[in-house]
């Protein structure tokens, strides 16, 4: 039997770990947002993106739910929500 | 290129600030860098067969080998004209660097390689089950040192593997944590710049063996940080040339009462060990200058 001993770089990404996420996720409400970018620096997945003021959100696909960037916004513009709230931003 | 070089996907545990560090200071090295890992955590949950998270070459090889292996990548770097461009991270756990993996990160330093070291701190053996490490702080409970009537935890101290690094003589030391992210980078960047042996332990809460909830990773480091248990310090040419002067200074009650694995500290008959713990903050404070003193 041969296997392949070698992986694609980020080939992880097959894995979509969003479905981990069973409680809680973060919604980025985009309200009072000073854009200081403390979520993109530490959400352990590295799915926050944004660049202007209230422009922030994650990736549901691979967000786990830890809800890390929430309790590191200075703003509390991150709120974590029941997974069954509606309006995904 | 992507933006971070550890791609999600990886399957560490929800809040695991190992994940978070691993990212920050691999984005902070550049993509033309090569990572060689102990067994740990860190390999197992980024390169779970078939895939990868690494955008980097990573080659993982024993629990106890990466300082040996990645010796030998730097050589070839060295050999083929190529360690201007290309960099070398040797990196694992506490069990793999301060006990299974010391011989081989000892032999490294002392032979002067141009490698980045980086331990993982996360004070256990997490991967087999949040086994007792040389690292592990005195009075943790664990799965090999459970606190019990009869037993206040781990009565060992934590082993002080930074000065251990200093001793080596080598350029570079420091300390680092996941609550102090761009810090963590800034020492990253400025290792990377200084070439021969370097070393990073960075402190990376573990919310499974440390019983804590996901969302207090960042926190529960910063305040190792505060209390005086963990001291952020840095070490050029073997004498201290930086330190984190902690202005607000913390009991060490408020660090370890939001974890499980220091709940049995808290129960009456305890009082003398959680005295003791105070002791080491202010011994770590007192050796390193950790908090500024009024003249
Ligand atoms: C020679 C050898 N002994 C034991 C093991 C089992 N083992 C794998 S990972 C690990 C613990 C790793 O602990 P640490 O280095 O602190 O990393 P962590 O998982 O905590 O991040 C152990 C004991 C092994 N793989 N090889
Ligand atoms: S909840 Fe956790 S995984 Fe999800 S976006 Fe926030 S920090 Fe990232
Ligand atoms: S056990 Fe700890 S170190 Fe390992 S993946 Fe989970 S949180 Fe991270
Ligand atoms: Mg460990």
């Amino acid at each position: 039997m041969r296997i392949k001993l070698t992986a694609e770089p980020g080939s992880a990404r097959n894995n979509k770990t969003g479905s981990w996420r069973v409680e809680r996720r973060p919604q980025f409400l985009q309200k009072n947002c000073s854009a200081c970018r403390m979520c993109i620096l530490v959400c352990p997945e590295g799915i926050v993106s944004g660049k202007e003021k209230n422009s922030f959100k994650t990736d549901y696909l691979y967000c786990k739910g830890c809800g890390l960037c929430a309790a590191v916004c200075p703003k509390k513009d991150i709120e974590m929500v029941p997974e069954e709230t509606e309006s995904k931003k | 290129m992507p933006e971070h070089l550890l791609s999600p996907g990886h399957t560490a545990c929800a809040g695991c600030a190992q994940s978070l560090a691993a990212r920050l200071v691999l984005d902070a090295a550049g993509p033309n860098t090569i990572i060689v890992n102990n067994t740990g955590c860190l390999e197992v949950f980024s390169t779970a067969y078939p895939d990868t998270a690494w955008e980097v070459p990573f080659i993982h090889s024993l629990f106890e080998n990466a300082a040996a292996v990645a010796s030998g990548v730097e050589a070839a770097l060295r050999q083929n004209g190529k360690l201007s461009e290309t960099r070398v991270i040797s990196q694992a756990g506490d069990g793999g660097t301060a006990d299974i993996g010391l011989q081989a990160l000892s032999g490294m330093w002392e032979r002067g390689h141009d490698i980045l070291s980086i331990c993982y701190d996360n004070e256990a053996y997490m991967n087999t089950g949040i086994q007792r490490s040389g690292l592990t702080p005195t009075y943790t409970s664990t799965s090999t040192s459970p606190a019990s009537k009869s037993s206040t935890g781990n009565p060992r101290p934590k082993k002080n593997v930074v000065e251990i690094a200093v001793a080596h003589g080598i350029p570079y030391v420091a300390t680092a944590s996941a609550g102090f992210p761009l810090d963590l980078q800034k020492k990253v960047k400025k290792a990377m710049a200084i070439r021969g042996p370097k070393f990073l332990h960075v402190h990376v809460p573990c919310p499974l063996g440390w019983r804590h909830e996901p969302d207090q990773t960042y926190q529960i480091a910063r305040l190792a940080v505060e209390t005086g248990l963990f001291p952020m310090i840095e070490f050029e040419n073997g004498k201290i040339s930086g330190r984190y002067l902690i202005a607000k200074l913390k009991p060490v009650e408020d660090y370890l009462k939001p974890q499980g694995r220091f709940r049995h500290l808290f129960k009456p008959g305890a009082e003398a060990a959680l005295k003791e713990i105070q002791e080491i903050a202010n011994r770590n404070i007192e050796r390193y200058g950790l908090v500024k003193t009024a003249t």
